[in-house]
């Protein structure tokens, strides 16, 4: 082999407590498509990130790129992000010098920038000019734009964190044609893909990435999809939860049933049955669509297409507000964002949802009523907080999380939807979670959990949905005495394995 | 309070920024006062401080239904023309033999009229409540001027001047109305069901809507409310003129209602803030205009220093919310 275009020896990262990555060394040769796999949260982008300067590593490492010591920024790498970074309001001429113009007072040439950039756009085999503006193109088109870009900078290096999400099939194949022309043109890249297919189209050799450690590298002769996917997962079993419930197998008419349910976007006929007293497990990586699943079922979206059944009727809800009273709660993953009211106290937070059933006449609150549920929230879920009338703002992340959860619980739902439920939250919080779902499906409440941490959703659900670009990839249940397989469940997410036809 | 909460066990750590969100500009309130009085020797008089509450009183009716839309992240700019269109309706219909007493319902729904008008755009639409408002300020302008065919409503009989002019043992009926107000507003805030989803809306949209609140209800309901309180503030405008001016009347009545509430302390994000500190808000830019007057300050150098102490109070307003920063 010849000198690696790129070195990282010993990076490490540190966020406060929490070690992003420990101790990872990684090179890429030119002209070579070194693609990097691992969980959402193996640190893939963290390492990119300090690769381009983002981020500054923890002392000790070293990256070596060209033969040179790098430091931050500087010319030779071009990362292409998973969001995009265009100006829409300018042409694609204008993006792609962006903070190249030259002299900030000088006048910006646009004939000269379009004869620059018409060249670069000719290689890549584009169906628009130079002078378009970008709010025209596509999502596929713009990505295109982002590529230009790099190659004007004459990166040696490009990194392309998921670059196919947005494209379509066709725009797709044009981005390989033009990946391998790179390559040609000595161009090395780094490539962040989740997607199996792709990785064996185009990777030259793979390195794993699993918990801020690296794991190991395969050349192109010995990729296998099952060693990648035992990369990606292996992990010690002592971190696995046991659940105290056991769900008897599916019998019965399903509590909540959804057919073909699709928001003409990002959710794409997704179908399944819950029943009652159980737990379902939806995984799947970022992106995927388990949480715009989730909101459709919900109402907080409006569905394009499919039904749902609610203990055997049709749901008929527009809004959040008509499923809440038919018996439908969601847990959001973003609580600070699309849950709590920080500003306001404990007590208005847990009893908001039910604040209008307890009022008197001309809604005056029943306040007895309201302290009655706020005490009984903070003793039964465990909520650290001296008293109910402080603001739920001042809380811990898992202190937070119960009150969002007890706010649900007060509308005494029949199926509950949570979205990453242990999100930010403390090891101790974590249990007490568990032990809440653990009560809520012995007395009958179906419970659909959705969550990235596979050991969780192994430990916590009875059986596990896999979603995959929009779609439900397939059912992974427990074999006769052993868990839920978490390979099963990568394998199915990555693609490893195709689609299963029908699901339960 | 929510930088406090942190250690809530432990209130001998408030610290000034705490003592600062719990009295809000009370102290300051009461510094100006005896500033004044120590300046010019006669501002704690029960007769001045009887003029102050009665030159109040308009601004707090205002600023009381401000205080309901900004606690929703909103802005009401046209309280200033409703409050003309409204004093306009009150005089002509106080001219009708008979029934001129309800002049002063007649205000009070004509603003209501107006402040719905603004609520459905705003929650239906979904247009931005800036610009809403803004229109409306100059429609309803336009409105009053109209009505009165651009010129000045008499009426030397007002069957309601005593809401004006009158008092009920020695306290003006105009302050008693404001109070009034007041209290009706703390109790709708802080006692009903509409009142914690307003704090919520304000605080959360996305995340009251999850919970099932009824956001475009609440959004009509602050926008009816403001536009009602200014309804009733021209009632009180034209009982106490005996007049009303379609064209002069109200005008940049909006801009003392906001600096009120924002030195009341409510957030002009929203969600944060309460009827007592607009209180003390509009209290204050009343004691600025009458001490500025009996201390002698000319009508130009009032305009100055108001205006300073309104940003003043906005400084202080993004300093209590730096403090209340979350992790």
């Amino acid at each position: 082999m010849t000198a690696p275009i790129l070195q990282m020896r010993s990076i490490s990262k540190t966020f406060g407590a929490v070690r992003a990555l420990r101790d990872v060394s990684f090179d890429v040769q030119p002209g070579e498509l070194h693609a990097l796999m691992g969980e959402n949260g193996a640190g893939k982008s963290t390492l990119m990130k300090i690769l381009s300067g983002a981020y500054v590593a923890d002392p000790g490492g070293e990256i070596l790129f060209a033969g040179q010591p790098r430091h931050g920024r500087g010319d030779g790498i071009a990362v292409i992000y998973q969001e995009l970074s265009l100006a829409p309001n300018l042409t694609v001429a204008e993006n792609m010098f962006l903070g190249r113009e030259g002299q900030a007072m000088s006048l910006v040439r646009r004939g000269m920038l379009a004869d620059r950039a018409q060249p670069v756009l000719d290689r890549l085999g584009v169906g628009f000019s130079a002078q378009t503006p970008v709010w025209r193109l596509s999502l596929g088109e713009r990505q295109m734009v982002e590529i230009a870009r790099a190659l004007t900078s004459d990166a040696k290096l490009i990194v392309m964190d998921e670059p196919t999400t947005a494209l379509s099939t066709r725009e797709t194949e044009r981005l390989f044609d033009v990946i391998a022309n790179l390559k040609a043109h000595g161009i090395a890249i780094i490539y962040i893909s989740h997607r199996m297919e792709e990785v064996y189209a185009l990777a030259d050799r793979v390195s794993v990435l699993r918990d801020g450690i690296y794991i190991g590298t395969l050349d192109r002769a010995e990729l296998s999809a099952a060693r990648l996917v035992s990369m990606m997962v292996g992990r010690d079993l002592g971190s696995f939860y046991r659940k105290e419930h056991q769900a008897k197998p599916p019998s019965g008419a399903p509590l909540l049933e959804v057919a073909n349910l699709s928001d003409g976007k990002r959710v794409k006929g997704c179908s399944l049955s819950l029943y009652a007293g159980e737990v379902l497990g939806i995984a799947g990586l970022v992106g995927s669509g388990r949480t715009e699943l989730a909101r459709l079922i919900f109402r907080a979206d409006q569905p394009a297409g499919g039904t749902v059944m609610l203990g055997g009727r049709p749901f008929g809800a527009h809004n959040p507000r008509e499923a809440l009273a038919a018996g439908l709660a969601y847990l959001t993953e973003d609580r600070a964002g699309l849950g709590l009211f920080l500003d306001m106290t404990i007590s208005d937070n847990v009893n908001v949802g039910v604040i209008q059933r307890d009022a008197g006449a001309a809604g005056v609150l029943d306040r007895r009523k309201a302290a009655e549920r706020a005490g009984s929230a903070i003793r039964n879920l465990g909520i650290k907080a001296p008293s109910a009338r402080i603001n739920a703002g001042s809380l811990s992340g898992g202190n937070q999380q119960k009150v969002l959860l007890a706010r649900l619980l007060e509308t005494q739902p029949k199926v509950v939807i949570l979205d990453e439920p242990t999100r930010g939250v403390d090891v101790g919080a974590k249990s007490e979670i568990y032990k809440l779902i653990d009560t809520l499906v012995g007395k009958g409440v179906g419970v659909i959990m959705i969550s990235s941490e596979l050991p969780e959703i192994i430990g916590v659900a009875d059986r596990v949905l896999v979603m995959r670009e929009g779609r439900i990839a397939g059912e992974v249940r427990p074999e006769a005495g052993q868990p839920i397989s978490q390979e099963a469940i990568m394998a199915l997410s990555t693609g490893a394995v195709p689609m299963q036809e029908k699901t339960a | 309070m929510s930088e406090t909460a942190t250690k809530a066990s432990d209130p001998g750590a408030l610290g000034l920024r705490g003592m600062m969100q719990i009295l809000g500009m009370l102290p300051v309130l009461i510094l100006l006062a005896i500033a004044f009085h120590l300046m010019s020797g006669k501002f704690l008089s029960v007769n001045n401080l009887s003029i102050v509450m009665q030159q109040a009183s308009i601004n707090i009716v205002l600023a009381a239904g401000m205080t309901f839309v900004i606690l929703t992240g909103g802005i009401d700019l046209s309280v200033g023309s409703v409050l003309a269109a409204s004093a306009m309706i009150a005089v002509i219909v106080s001219l009708v033999p008979g029934i001129g007493w309800l002049g002063v319902p007649a205000a009070m729904l004509a603003g209501l009229v107006c402040g719905l008008a603004n609520g459905a755009l705003i929650a239906a639409l979904r247009l931005p409540p800036f610009i809403v408002t803004l229109g409306s300020l100059t429609a309803v302008r336009g409105v009053a001027r109209l009505l009165g065919a651009d010129t000045t409503v008499f009426n030397p009989d007002l069957p309601f001047d005593v809401i004006g002019n009158g008092t009920l043992f020695g306290i003006p009926w105009l302050a008693i109305i404001a109070v009034v107000v007041i209290l009706g507003s703390w109790f709708l805030l802080r006692r009903t069901v509409l009142g914690t989803w307003i704090y919520a809306v304000g605080g959360n949209p996305e995340a009251a809507r999850l919970t099932g609140i009824k956001v475009p209800l609440v959004l009509l309901f602050v926008y009816g409310a403001s536009g009602f309180l200014a309804g009733l503030g021209g009632a009180m405008s034209a009982a106490r003129l005996y007049a009303a001016n379609g064209l002069q009347l109200g005008q940049a009545y909006e801009l003392d209602a906001i600096a009120a509430v924002i030195l009341g302390g409510t957030s002009f994000v929203g969600g944060v803030g309460s009827i007592w500190g607009t209180l003390v808000g509009a209290l204050i830019i009343a004691v600025l205009s009458n001490g500025l007057i009996l201390v002698g300050v000319s009508d130009i150098w009032q305009y100055i220093v108001k205006g300073l102490v309104i940003i003043a109070a906005v400084a202080l307003d993004r300093y209590r919310l730096k403090g209340g920063a979350r992790t």
